[in-house]
């Protein structure tokens, strides 16, 4: 124990550590010494054990910003001599040789080969002094992520030393997650006390904590526990840890299940109304996303150093593009072609080749970078097992809120009514006044439209290139068929369901088996209910 | 009755005739004619014609399903790629030690992957028989089974046409993982001979294209006895009035189910032909985007015509061979414009001008 | 729980399992006169009742006509009877040993039951005689449909029916091009070329000149006897004139039957026709 060796000096270490500690949380910025930084540096020059132990303290008790990458370096034997002139380097193996820094000025100092550096040794004790070292200097640091990290880290190798430390901090920490991230550590720790009640108390210290250090200390004790209280009492918490763990696991899952539902459904759901209300096989609509997404891209250029307020730029200006090619391809082609399914399904497969090509010549046949706000990056950490990322509940977000702008155009507008008319009988439709071709535009429109806005949300998920709406339009159709034709909330629950099946299927069947797996199940309920999970009457359905 | 497979189908007795010419002359052609002579057609020629042969017959299959009985299949090119693949395993297995891995058991993509025995299912196929066997069997089972169960059903028009899409689309997904045992991404390639012939060699070459033609020969005829029997004029009234059909005592979902399986095969044997010709398999061939080419093949030529398919096939890819060595941008272009414009002015294809010039000259 | 019950359904000592019973004799049997038995039949459509507890005989050889307004069920009963739509309740018979609720379409049509629907539906891109070779009655499965031949035999059937239908000239014409009478005559004779016991004749008078109706009069009226015809038919006129029977239907049940002019002194008939549809 180094302890015994050199009890007064580490002591004394201890307490100057404690002070130093206490002055960096009231006064962040204060420089407490650069000094003796500079002093420990000489000390560590000497490359011998007893001068660099006394550099460390020194070093480590300066409270220098520097001071923490310094001695990590040490304790990570990346701290080197150079030969020619006997300086101090932290090195870093790099393409030609050791790419040098200077630990005083944190400045690059140019490469050196192995043969011309020394590397600064370090023993035993040294390095059981650099660990608590560090650690304090962690757990002390200003910015409280680094703490948590720190914590976190040392949660299930907690040594006297840094028990002790931890005790002294644990009473003056102010973060509430850090602090709790300390507790578990004493905890873990005295779950080696020899007392059983002291082992009991830990254990209690420690439930409901997720974190995975916690889960195998408790196993650890159990494997060699005699007393019958603590194991009775260290089960159960195992097994409430354990359950909460797939608690969060299967919240975590659905969570991912509903993000990728969410896609679905946004690619979806202009084909719910192309499709479902009018009939019309649109095989061009996963281009019309990819224009969506195409525009996003065009619009962030033009307003560079803009991304988030172009991002709300390209909502209206996707739909406004999309809809414009989707009411052309009506006008153009379609209106043909109605009454003749298989008909419209060629002529616009064709478009989509069309368009497609038009992006590779008139853009670029690679995917183009689209841009993500900071906002969108990031996640919501709810405790050590589960954590949202924020892309993803905004996809989840958007999704439900154009799910609800299409239902209230649909069920609540003049436009929504005449297109349910027309759908359910165009001849009676038209003699009450409702000019059906007009509709027709429109609503084909529209669902086109929807289509551009879920390529704006698209190009902040995936890769925006050429084929992009070709991995859709699949999906697509197996969403609006399988939630039955016709129904924008069949589509809904369809593609959100099928989104959390691919995810539950995924873990264990690999992700492109599960995607098989799904494909082949919708084919199977197809031919057990050929109109989907909620049919519903219209031209559609007759087809 | 007996000779009415031919009688009154001047475009079959026409593309029958040519077909004969070709297959007579372009042997002579390569072989016989010295490589100077600008009558020579060199072997890159025949193996090109070859493969258009190849997808004649593909696009026969197709307009059985979709001129005849109303079926338009968006996943025949996984039939034919299936076919091809259990040729392409049958020549992986042929390689034997010539590999670069020189495993006399193993193909080189399994021994890149550390696999120690060979899969059960490619087991057999160092027969010909037996793989000539299941070129034909794997398709057809394939589509007997999906057939069975979506006609059963009674699903129809463009959802049938849509999980078409979706099977060769979950195909093709299946066959890009390296797990599945086919070669993953890269497909099955390098091959060596075929029943003992090189298949670099001119000869085997001209063997292959006379192979092809008379298969599309042999289809063609099959297809037409078909549709010019009784059976034929069952599948057309299925076509066009299902239910009525249904009616009048015919077991609608037994027909379509051995219609769609036999056209599946041809398809299978169509893939297998194509294979040795151009050299490579790989999970590309199912992609969505190539069952829907042929069918505008067919679209073009002019459907329920058979000499139709046949004849857009040939044009198609023409163009397609020419365009993309022209300007390759071009090609997407002018397919894309191809099945605007015949959906909306040439609904009856090549073949439908044709008659109508015949019936009004 | 509910397993259980069914197995015990299942494994009843009174009862022999379904696909056991052997599948009615195919074979018609009309010793006692009657060919067609419709016993307290009863269908619902999303709550609404379109079938009432309904019950028809119908003899071997007659013609019947059946009228009644819009909604009164004749449609589905037709459906009923061809397979198209299983009743809720009731039984079916055709002669006395074919149970037509065991039966699936094709089946029904095979043994004897044929039907003209409302709309003429031919094949139009077929010559008539290939129409009138298509409904022929013959083996159709696939593969003896694939090596079929016509015999000499069946031509001269062929024949037959064109002329009694009317249609020697147009042999070779596309069934397209037929007028709208003659595609009703048509779809008459392919019912007749499958040489049915019971022929289900929905509106065959419907957007026809006066001539072309008399015309169907005379063929329907030759077609009874060797036939049994039952006409669903809205023109009194027509019906008067081909008919010696006729049933009323009203909200899904019989509401009176007899000669046409006893149906039409009968005061609910009266009622349900001049009284404004429902009558209440």
């Amino acid at each position: 124990m180094p302890t015994r060796c050199l009890p007064s000096a580490l002591s004394a270490l201890r307490l100057c550590l404690i002070a130093g500690l206490t002055f960096i949380v009231v006064v962040p910025l204060a420089q407490a010494g650069p000094a003796e930084l500079e002093q420990g540096v000489e000390l560590i020059q000497t490359n011998d054990y007893k001068a660099v132990e006394q550099g460390v303290a020194l070093v480590a008790a300066s409270g220098d910003p520097r001071a923490r990458d310094l001695l990590a370096a040490l304790q990570d034997s990346k701290l080197y001599l150079r030969k020619e002139d006997g300086q101090l380097f932290i090195g870093a193996r790099g393409e030609a040789g050791y790419d040098l820094v200077d630990p005083l000025t944190e400045t690059a100092a140019g490469t050196a080969a192995k043969r011309d550096l020394k590397p600064i040794r370090i023993n035993n004790r040294l390095r059981s002094q650099l660990r608590t070292a560090v650690a304090t200097l962690n757990l002390t640091h200003p910015d409280a992520s680094v703490r948590l990290t720190a914590v976190n880290e040392m949660l299930d190798r907690v040594d006297a030393d840094s028990l002790a430390l931890l005790r002294d901090l644990a009473g003056e920490e102010k973060n509430a997650q850090v602090r709790e991230g300390m507790t578990a550590a004493i905890a873990l720790a005295d779950l080696q006390a020899e007392e059983p009640a002291r082992r009991i108390e830990a254990l209690d210290q420690l439930e409901g904590n997720l974190h995975p250090a916690v889960q195998g200390g408790i196993q650890r004790l159990l494997s060699q526990e005699q007393d019958a209280e603590v194991r009775a009492t260290g089960e159960r918490l195992l097994e409430a840890i354990q359950f909460k763990r797939d608690l969060y696991g299967f919240a975590e899952t659905l969570f991912f299940g509903l993000s990728l539902g969410s896609v679905l459904v946004l690619a979806a759901i202009g084909l719910a109304i192309t499709f479902g209300v009018m009939g019309v096989i649109n095989m061009a609509h996963g281009e019309l996303i990819m224009l969506g997404a195409y525009t996003t891209y065009i619009v962030q250029q033009l307003m560079p150093g803009h991304i988030g307020l172009a991002l709300f730029l390209a909502i209206p200006a996707a739909f406004v593009v999309s809809g414009a090619v989707g009411i052309l391809i009506e006008r153009g082609v379609i209106r043909f072609l109605y009454g003749r399914p298989l008909e419209t399904l060629l002529a616009t497969f064709g478009i989509s080749l069309i368009l497609q090509q038009l992006v590779r010549t008139l853009i670029s046949p690679q995917n183009v970078p689209v841009a993500n706000p900071d906002w969108m990056s990031g996640s919501w950490q709810i405790n050590s097992v589960l954590s949202l990322t924020m892309n993803r509940m905004y996809i989840i977000a958007f999704c439900l809120i154009v799910f609800t702008a299409l239902y209230l155009v649909m069920r609540k507008t003049q436009l929504g009514l005449q297109v349910r008319a027309v759908s359910q009988n165009r001849a009676m439709a038209r003699a009450m006044g409702v000019r059906s071709a007009r509709v027709d535009a429109l609503t084909f429109g529209l669902g086109s439209g929807i289509a551009g806005v879920a390529g704006v949300a698209l190009s902040q998920l995936t890769n925006v290139g050429p084929n992009l709406g070709q991995s859709y339009i699949i999906d697509s159709f197996m969403v609006v068929v399988f939630g039955g034709v016709g129904n924008l909330w069949g589509t809904l629950v369809a593609g959100m369901s099928l989104g959390v099946v691919n995810k539950i299927l995924e873990p264990w069947a690999g992700a492109v088996l599960a995607k098989i797996l799904v494909l082949v199940f919708i084919i199977l309920f197809i031919q057990k209910r050929p109109r989907g999970l909620f049919p519903q009457k219209g031209r559609a359905a007759e087809g | 009755m007996r000779l009415g497979t031919l009688h009154l189908d001047r475009g079959g007795q026409i593309f029958l005739a040519l077909l004969t010419l070709t297959t007579i002359l372009v042997p002579i052609l390569n072989l016989a004619v010295p490589a100077d002579s600008p009558m020579h057609v060199s072997t890159f020629t025949v193996t090109l014609l070859g493969k258009y042969l190849t997808y004649a017959l593909l696009a026969i299959a197709v307009d059985l399903v979709w001129g005849y009985l109303g079926i338009l299949s968006l996943g025949h090119g996984a039939f034919f790629a299936l076919g091809g693949y259990a040729m392409g395993m049958y020549l992986m297995r042929q390689i034997g030690d010539r590999g670069v891995y020189g495993n006399p058991e193993l193909p080189d993509f399994m021994v890149f992957l550390n696999w120690q025995e060979l899969p059960w299912f490619w087991h057999g196929f160092d027969m010909f028989w037996f793989a000539a066997l299941m070129v034909m069997l794997v398709p057809g089972v394939l589509a007997f089974v999906f057939g069975w169960l979506t006609f059963r059903s009674r699903v129809t028009g463009v959802y049938l046409s849509i999980i078409t899409q979706a099977l060769t689309y979950a195909l093709m997904l299946a066959f890009f993982r390296n797990e599945m045992g086919f070669g993953g991404n890269n497909g099955l390639t390098d091959f060596k001979d075929l029943l003992g012939f090189d298949l670099q060699s001119d000869v085997t070459r001209i063997g292959l294209f006379i192979a092809s033609a008379l298969a599309v020969a042999g289809g063609y005829l099959a297809c037409r006895t078909i549709v010019t029997s009784k059976l034929g004029r069952v599948t057309v009234a299925i076509r066009d009035a299902e239910s009525r059909t249904r009616f009048i005592g015919y077991r609608v979902e037994r027909f379509k189910l051995w219609v769609f399986t036999f056209s599946a095969v041809l398809a299978g044997i169509a893939g297998a032909l194509y294979v040795p010709q151009v050299g490579i398999i790989n999970p590309g061939e199912f992609s969505p985007i190539n069952s829907i080419e042929i069918v505008v093949w067919v679209a073009i030529g002019g459907r329920a015509t058979l000499y139709g398919a046949v004849l857009g096939a040939l044009l198609v890819n023409y163009g397609k061979t020419y365009l993309t060595g022209v300007m390759p941008d071009a090609w997407l272009f002018a397919l894309g414009g191809l099945f605007v414009l015949v959906t909306l002015f040439l609904p009856y294809g090549i073949a439908g001008l044709l008659r109508r010039k015949e019936t009004t000259a | 729980m509910k397993t259980l019950d069914n197995l015990r359904t299942t494994m009843r000592r009174d009862q022999v399992w379904e696909f056991m019973v052997p599948k009615t004799g195919l074979e018609l049997d009309i010793s006692h006169g009657t060919i067609l038995y419709l016993e307290d039949i009863s269908v619902t459509f999303d709550g609404f009742r379109a079938i009432d507890h309904l019950n028809l005989y119908i003899d071997a050889g007659e013609l019947r006509c059946i009228i009644g307004p819009n909604g009164a069920g004749k449609t589905t009963m037709m459906d009923i009877i061809t397979g198209k739509t299983r009743p809720d309740t009731g039984t079916a018979w055709f002669g006395q040993t074919i149970d037509l609720l065991r039966l699936s379409e094709p089946e029904i049509a095979s043994v004897g039951i044929g039907r003209k629907f409302q709309k003429p539906t031919v094949f139009e891109h077929q010559t008539v005689m290939e129409n009138l070779e298509l409904a022929m009655a013959a083996d159709k499965r696939v593969w003896p449909t694939l090596v079929a031949r016509l015999t000499p035999e069946q031509h001269a059937r062929i024949d037959a029916v064109l002329e009694t239908i009317g249609l020697q000239e147009h042999r070779a014409r596309r069934a397209g091009a037929l007028s709208h009478g003659q595609k009703q005559w048509l779809e008459i004779g392919m019912l007749l070329m499958q040489d049915p016991h019971l022929l289900l004749v929905d509106e065959p008078v419907a957007g026809m000149t006066h001539q072309e109706m008399d015309r169907t009069a005379e063929l329907l009226k030759s077609l009874a006897g060797r036939h049994t015809v039952v006409v669903v038919e809205h023109d009194m006129d027509f019906v008067r004139s081909i008919a010696n029977k006729v049933t009323v239907l009203h909200q899904g049940s019989v509401l009176a039957e007899g000669s046409m002019d006893e149906v039409q002194n009968d005061p609910r008939v009266i009622e349900v026709y001049l009284g404004g549809g429902d009558g209440h």
